[in-house]
């Protein structure tokens, strides 16, 4: 069945001002997106890679420099204050709010900004509160609580109003597990009727990988890719992923780059056992006596190495050369 | 999928709503420790205190010390409604609770309602320990016989202030620390041209150039007004030149205001400043 579009932009972009003599910052270019109503949509990329631009178009927050971008067949550059009805905006890491109220006298007070009834946001209150486990924390005052429970309180904000579509923005961002699990299931939860959409972006590729039924990967203003993780990581099954761990850290990750039939590496470091782990995506398994080499010539030792399967994150280290840390 | 529009009588009540809540959380905040009340209360009143006992020592008239204790109370309002609500915008955005008020369904003049009516509530105790102080411990003289009237030039002086006060709010949801220094840069200059401590206008001190500039802040209007009306004993025949100077100020100032935060917004949407913090 062919769904409504929720969200869609068309040649979006969005240049910023730079400082004196560095030139203007491109942080769209030219981005054509489409979203399904009921999609969980995950936006990839590194930091400056455009996510937040978008989303701060699409929330009506910032002008595009050229292009279009609509909610709901609205044009928000035109149509802020429809649109402002239908969605709400959850930044991660940010923490609205008054610190002298509780959080049940928070999310009261948001939901009358969306001109909620005192029953309908009774009711909605508490739901929010018993889904983000905030129970045993409704009447405590939000500057004593800890930074996962107020990003929680941040995250039913964000949900006060039922909207049609949520823009996420890093919203796991410095949250606990439980508390990034719990957000997921009340995501999921929320979006069964079919007709909410969700555009989230994220650093976490696993989060991704579980949440959205399509992700774009973006980098330096461009998407680079457009599906769902399945297909990604499809279209990259017949290019060998390894994971491999060295001792001491590699101290120049590019001199890896170079070796022919590498497409793209990428370096997790741990600072407290001195070692790398090291993901690397490849053309072909013959590459690897020549990667072998080039690690022992930088002086680093294999300690551990084994072939994965194919995730988010290779699906980018195949589009970009590199990874997201 | 087809919206449906809201009526104008759903609009009204939502930002009815919003401003309603924001009052309330103005209110329960300021009113949940107990250092507000010693500043909002305590202090004020030994300033004030302090002029009235110069005048009294100084031997001039007792109406000067009653003028004082009008102006004091008329400050509380003053620096609530126009100062704080407008610097407000500066720490919402500092907060990261701009985005928030950015992206809500309604209208920034309703958010800045809010404010503006839980300042003056909190600050009505200000006024009211001001004025207790004025007629029990010093004995100024008042003479109210028009309440209406004395109402009636509150009430416009108030959504006078309001009025400004959400011009310069515009300015602070763009400019932030610029905007901040601006505002201490104005409040002395400007507490002394409306005459809170003592009038400035309608006294031979005062040259006249300095008298007329000075009627160009509503407060230095209405101020002047309800002196009339509760020290002088004066009812409407008196003061209807400043009433209709007031409700000129709340025509212009609050469709200027209105297009002002429109203004700023819009431009906040265009360089990418809108809630851009640590300006």
């Amino acid at each position: 069945m062919k769904r409504d579009i929720s969200i869609e932009t068309r040649a979006l972009r969005r240049v910023f001002k730079g400082v004196p003599g560095a030139g203007d910052v491109v942080a769209l270019d030219s981005v054509d997106l489409a979203i399904e109503e009921g999609e969980i949509f995950g936006l990839l990329g590194p930091n400056g890679a455009g996510k937040t631009t978008m989303i701060k178009i699409l929330a009506t927050l910032l002008l595009p420099t050229s292009g279009e971008a609509y909610v709901k067949g609205l044009e928000v550059s035109k149509n802020a204050s429809k649109v402002r009805k239908i969605i709400n905006l959850v930044s991660g890491g940010e923490t609205p709010g008054y610190g002298i109220l509780s959080v049940k006298e928070n999310l009261w007070f948001f939901s009358q900004l969306y001109g909620l009834s005192r029953q309908g946001a009774n009711e909605r209150i508490k739901n929010l509160v018993t889904q983000l486990g905030l129970d045993n924390y409704i009447d405590t005052r939000m500057s004593k609580l800890s930074t996962g429970y107020k990003q929680r309180l941040n995250l039913a904000r964000g949900f006060i109003n039922n909207p049609s579509v949520v823009f996420l923005d890093e919203p796991t961002l410095g949250l606990d597990v439980l508390s990034a699990k719990q957000l997921r299931t009340m995501i999921k939860s929320w979006m069964t009727d079919g007709t909410k959409t969700v555009l989230l972006t994220t650093h976490y590729m696993a989060e991704a990988d579980e949440m959205c039924n399509r992700v774009g990967i973006i980098d330096q203003g461009r998407i680079l890719a457009c599906d769902t993780p399945q297909k990604l990581k499809a279209k990259i099954a017949s290019r060998p992923s390894w994971k491999i761990e060295v001792t001491p850290n590699i101290q120049e990750l590019d001199t890896l780059k170079t070796v022919p039939g590498v497409i793209g590496v990428s370096e997790v470091s741990n600072i407290e056992t001195g070692t790398s782990t090291l993901k690397l995506v490849l053309e072909d398994e013959s590459v690897m006596s020549d990667l072998l080499s080039t690690i022992n010539r930088n002086g680093s030792r294999v300690l551990n190495m084994g072939k994965s399967e194919p995730t988010l994150e290779d699906v980018y280290i195949n589009l970009v050369g590199k990874g997201l840390q | 999928m087809t919206l449906v529009s809201p009526t104008l009588r759903d609009e009204i009540t939502a930002n009815m709503r919003a401003a309603k809540a924001r009052m309330w959380v103005r209110i329960k905040g300021g009113n949940r420790e107990l250092t507000h009340y010693i500043a909002e209360v305590v202090l004020p009143v030994l300033t004030i205190g302090a002029y009235v006992i110069l005048y009294k020592t100084l031997g001039l008239p007792p109406s000067l010390g009653a003028a004082v204790i009008i102006g004091g109370a008329m400050i509380a309002f003053w620096t609530n409604i126009l100062w704080n609500m407008s610097a407000q915008w500066f720490w919402e955005k500092e907060m990261g609770n701009l985005e928030m008020y950015m992206v809500a369904p309604v209208s920034r003049m309703s958010v800045l309602l809010g404010m503006a009516m839980g300042g003056a509530i909190n600050t009505s105790l200000r006024a009211t320990g001001i004025i207790l102080l004025g007629v029990f411990v010093f004995q100024v003289p008042f003479q109210v016989h028009d309440l209406l009237v004395a109402g009636l030039v509150f009430l416009l002086t108030v959504i006078s202030l309001y009025g400004l006060g959400m011009v310069f709010a515009s300015l602070y949801m763009l400019y932030g620390r610029e905007a901040w220094h601006t505002n201490m840069l104005l409040q002395e200059p400007v507490f002394f041209l409306s005459g809170s401590y003592f009038p400035t206008i309608y006294v031979s001190v005062i040259p006249v150039w300095l008298q007329v500039t000075a009627t160009l802040i509503p407060m230095t209007v209405g101020l002047d007004a309800i002196r009339r009306v509760t020290i002088q004993g004066q009812g409407l025949m008196a003061v209807w030149p400043h009433i209709l100077a007031l409700i000129a100020f709340i025509a212009i100032l609050i469709p200027v205001a209105r297009m002002a935060l429109n203004y700023m917004e819009n431009l906040g949407k265009r360089e990418g400043r809108l809630t851009l913090r640590w300006q």
